[in-house]
């Protein structure tokens, strides 16, 4: 074979042996192990997989992770309930609007505690555009580790930094909201909020057109991504896998559907699903859920009732919730978000258990690795949205 | 909203549909007093796998999706304490024992429905910290059980691959017990008051 | 065709590489040091204390009754109470903070000791350009750095502080009002029992 003009075939040996099999060269390829992580550009955060490889494929891998680990479980069971409400924001940060709530929700349940309807109408408008910003950064920091260097995730971010702005104005914060209370929320929304949420949501469906006709057809994405870490949806469920990844495989579960909580029943809205459960699957229904999410807050911004948001009766200090436990879960935009509590009627709660979405979505990162190549692990560990702030706690 | 809690009545069919359907299941409620009234089945665990498995493929539930896997730390203080103290008691007469305990929250996506809630506990807290490994049934539980045995110490017989998951692998103890002695073989931050000044005065005045 | 996709995504940028010249939804970013975005009039960073009037030292509202340093979930607020009271808005005695320290190194802007002071007097600042080299020194508030004017809290959030002062004016007026009656309810008593003596004794002088 004659080399190709003006390819220096000296300066590649490997390469040419490789691709032509010339004599002398090993034949088959060699196993190496990889350790990718803990600081690597592509692991979203300290975290480490062990990978074995033969050639460029997959054999192994395994996740380690606990660099950021802080027993968050532990300081909450030292702290009242009260003040276990700003170290959640810290689990998955991108999210502590979603975080607060399935807190607030899970303590509402163990204590029994109604929320007015304002509250409630107030948690759907913050939970969703938290998901709107979660999920557009997260397709941004996707096509990030494709080589889409800059670009789309820079447009993702100038969306973002709208919300954000929406949750400061509203808040104080930017990430760290400590925005919802038990019983409903910190502080009421006002007519002016709801006027600037309005524009920014109404903006956003331009937004997702411009983002989409930037990547969604791009070849090049369409290459690295379909067929790529394939889920089969008995795995996912068995694996107790949630929210889009989940989705994405097809099966549908959404818990905003399922069970309900807070006044999801009253919107109009649809589950997008996947049908394949690949890379580009996943990525597609982030945008598809955002679009839903969109029809969400159009709605809420605009039936918003007035009244109290929170529960006059719930008591800000010395809350004791009678003894006894309880579960409770939201579709936080990476999966299902459950805290478990048990109550011995004292101040601090007994147990606090957080089942973190990240976490239990990295079960079955393996078996979507194997036989794929290295470079496709980066962008499958991309996929599945972790954030090691949660998966770590 | 109907399907989320599960209804006392409901909770004892189960438990009666276990028994019958597993030999010497002995499946007993647990109630739990809150307004939460999520109740739970507490499982033999010699038979527990067994139980786990009918629940999932045979019985009329089809208990597919395990969410959560938490693991309880239940020392002799916690129990003996006054009535109001106790969360959870047992409908059964045999009190509770000082144990570690695993909890499982299983739902149904089939039929969706739930949380059915399962409890199985050690026999007591220093050596015989056995319980039976439900990864094999649920996948789910993989990396949960793995954070169980590393922060409780329950040991989950049959798991695949049991290792410690947050905590480095040297590391020994488990932190999440209750009665659990930070180690003081590290430097402390100095803050301006308080204990933790004083911890930090004493190890400088120790080191000079 | 390939390549139509990355040819429209070519679009999608140039479009906004032009528009960002004209449009300014476009241009996105400011050169920090030089430029700065306004704060947003909630934005909350660390808390202060405030105080009423021209001296700090006087004018400090809190009465270092010690709760937000009992709720504050990081524990970075030290508080050690003053001998002598002195007097508060509503003239009633009451202890002044002796010490009252914040380790902003550890407080986490979590705005809960706002939330839980009965007394207006703790509240959330906005400036973020905190730097130092000494962990104690210039992270360490002390007392007279976290004093600030009620004029300074009107300047930052004004809408809240509004309502605060409010708050305060109607808590005086309930105190007044309460004062008032106390004092008429005393007055009443006094003249009851004046009444009731007067009568007692022409009834003892009737009886003489
Ligand atoms: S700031 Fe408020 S809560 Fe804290 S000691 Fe002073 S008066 Fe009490
Ligand atoms: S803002 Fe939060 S962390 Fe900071 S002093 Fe107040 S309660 Fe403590």
């Amino acid at each position: 074979m004659t080399p190709s003009p003006g390819r220096p075939t000296e300066a590649m040996p490997q390469f040419e042996m490789h691709a032509t099999g010339v004599e002398g060269a090993t034949e088959g390829t060699e196993r190496m192990e990889v350790s990718m992580g803990p600081h690597h550009p592509s692991t979203h955060g300290v975290f480490r997989m062990d990978v074995e490889l033969e050639g460029e494929t997959i054999t192994k891998l395994k996740p380690v992770f606990g660099y950021l680990h802080r027993n968050h479980e532990k300081i909450a069971e030292s702290t009242s309930y009260l003040g276990s409400m700003p170290y959640t924001d810290r689990l998955d940060y991108f999210n502590s609007m979603t975080n607060n709530w399935a807190y607030a929700l899970s303590v509402e349940k163990l204590a029994g505690i109604e929320v007015p309807e304002r509250a409630e109408y107030i948690r759907v408008i913050t939970a969703e555009l938290t998901r709107l910003q979660n999920h557009v950064s997260l397709i941004g920091f996707l096509v990030q580790d494709m080589g889409a260097l800059g670009t789309p995730l820079m447009y993702a971010f100038r969306e973002r930094e709208r919300i954000l702005d929406l949750f400061e104005s509203l808040s104080g914060a930017r990430m760290m909201c400590n925005y919802m209370r038990f019983g409903g929320c910190r502080c009421d929304v006002s007519a002016d909020w709801i006027k600037q949420a309005q524009s920014v949501v109404e903006a956003f469906p331009q937004f997702l057109d411009e983002f989409e006709a930037l990547i969604s057809e791009n070849e090049v994405l369409m290459a690295r991504s379909q067929h790529v870490g394939i889920l089969k949806p008995e795995l996912a469920i068995d694996a107790g896998v949630a929210g889009p990844v989940l989705r994405a495989t097809g099966v549908n579960y959404d818990l905003r559907k399922v069970d309900g909580y807070g006044i999801y029943d009253r919107f109009q809205f649809r589950v997008p699903l996947g049908d394949h459960g690949d890379v580009y699957d996943r990525y597609m229904i982030r945008v598809l859920e955002m679009r839903e999410s969109v029809k969400i807050l159009q709605q809420a911004l605009a039936e918003i009732p007035n009244g109290d948001y929170v529960n006059p009766k719930a008591k800000l200090r010395g809350f004791r919730p009678p003894p006894g436990e309880a579960y409770g879960r939201i579709e936080a935009p990476k999966g299902e978000l459950g805290f478990y509590l048990i109550s011995d009627g004292s101040p601090k709660p007994y147990r606090y258990r957080v089942r973190p979405p990240s976490l239990i979505n990295l079960t079955i990162l393996e078996d979507m690795c194997l036989g794929q190549t290295i470079a496709d692990a980066v962008i499958i560990l991309g996929s599945i949205d972790i954030v090691l702030g949660e998966v770590d706690r | 909203m109907e399907n989320e809690k599960a209804i006392l009545p409901e909770v004892q069919q189960i438990a009666d549909a276990i028994n019958a359907a597993v030999k010497n299941a002995g499946v007993t409620v647990s109630i739990n007093p809150s307004p939460a009234e999520q109740h739970s089945l507490l499982l033999f665990p010699t038979k527990a796998r067994e139980c786990a498995q009918w629940l999932k493929a045979e019985s009329p539930w089809q208990l597919d999706y395990l969410s959560n896997v938490s693991g309880n730390d239940w020392p002799e203080d916690a129990i003996t304490k006054q009535t109001p103290k106790q969360p959870v008691k047992d409908a059964g007469e045999e009190p509770m024992h000082p144990c570690l305990e695993a909890v499982y929250h299983l739902y149904s996506i089939r039929q969706s429905l739930g949380p059915i809630i399962i409890r199985m506990r050690t026999e007591n807290r220093s050596d015989k910290v056995e319980l039976p490994s439900l990864t094999p049934i649920w996948r789910s539980a993989e990396l949960q059980e793995r954070e169980i045995f590393d922060l409780y110490g329950i040991h989950f017989e049959g798991h695949p691959d049991l290792r410690r998951l947050l905590m480095w692998d040297e590391f020994e103890d488990h932190p999440m017990r209750r009665d659990y002695v930070e180690p003081d073989d590290y430097d402390y931050e100095p803050t301006p008051h308080g204990d933790v000044l004083k911890k930090s005065l004493t190890q400088q005045e120790g080191t000079v | 065709m390939i390549g139509k996709g990355i040819l429209k995504g070519m679009v999608e940028t140039a479009r906004n590489l032009t528009g960002s010249f004209h449009d300014p939804d476009r241009l996105t970013t400011v050169e920090y040091p030089e430029q700065k975005i306004p704060a947003k009039e909630n934005a909350r960073n660390f808390p202060f204390l405030i105080y009423d009037g021209d001296d700090w030292e006087t004018g400090l509202r809190c009465v270092s009754c010690q709760i937000c340093e009992k709720e504050c979930p990081p524990q970075c607020i030290y508080i050690e109470k003053d001998k002598e009271k002195k007097p508060d808005f509503l003239g009633k005695m009451q202890m002044q903070p002796k010490i009252f320290d914040i380790d902003v190194s550890v407080c986490m802007g979590c705005q809960i000791c706002v939330e839980v002071c009965p007394f207006e007097s703790i509240r959330m600042d906005n400036d973020f350009e905190y730097a130092g080299s000494d962990r104690f020194k210039s992270l360490l508030l002390t007392k007279d750095q976290l004093a600030k004017s009620n004029k300074y809290y009107h300047s930052i959030h004004p809408t809240e502080a509004q309502e605060t002062d409010e708050i305060r004016v109607q808590k005086r007026e309930d105190h007044l009002a309460k004062e008032k009656a106390k004092a008429e309810k005393l007055a009443k008593a006094k003249k009851e029992a004046a009444s009731k003596a007067a009568l007692s004794k022409a009834e003892t002088a009737k009886e003489e």
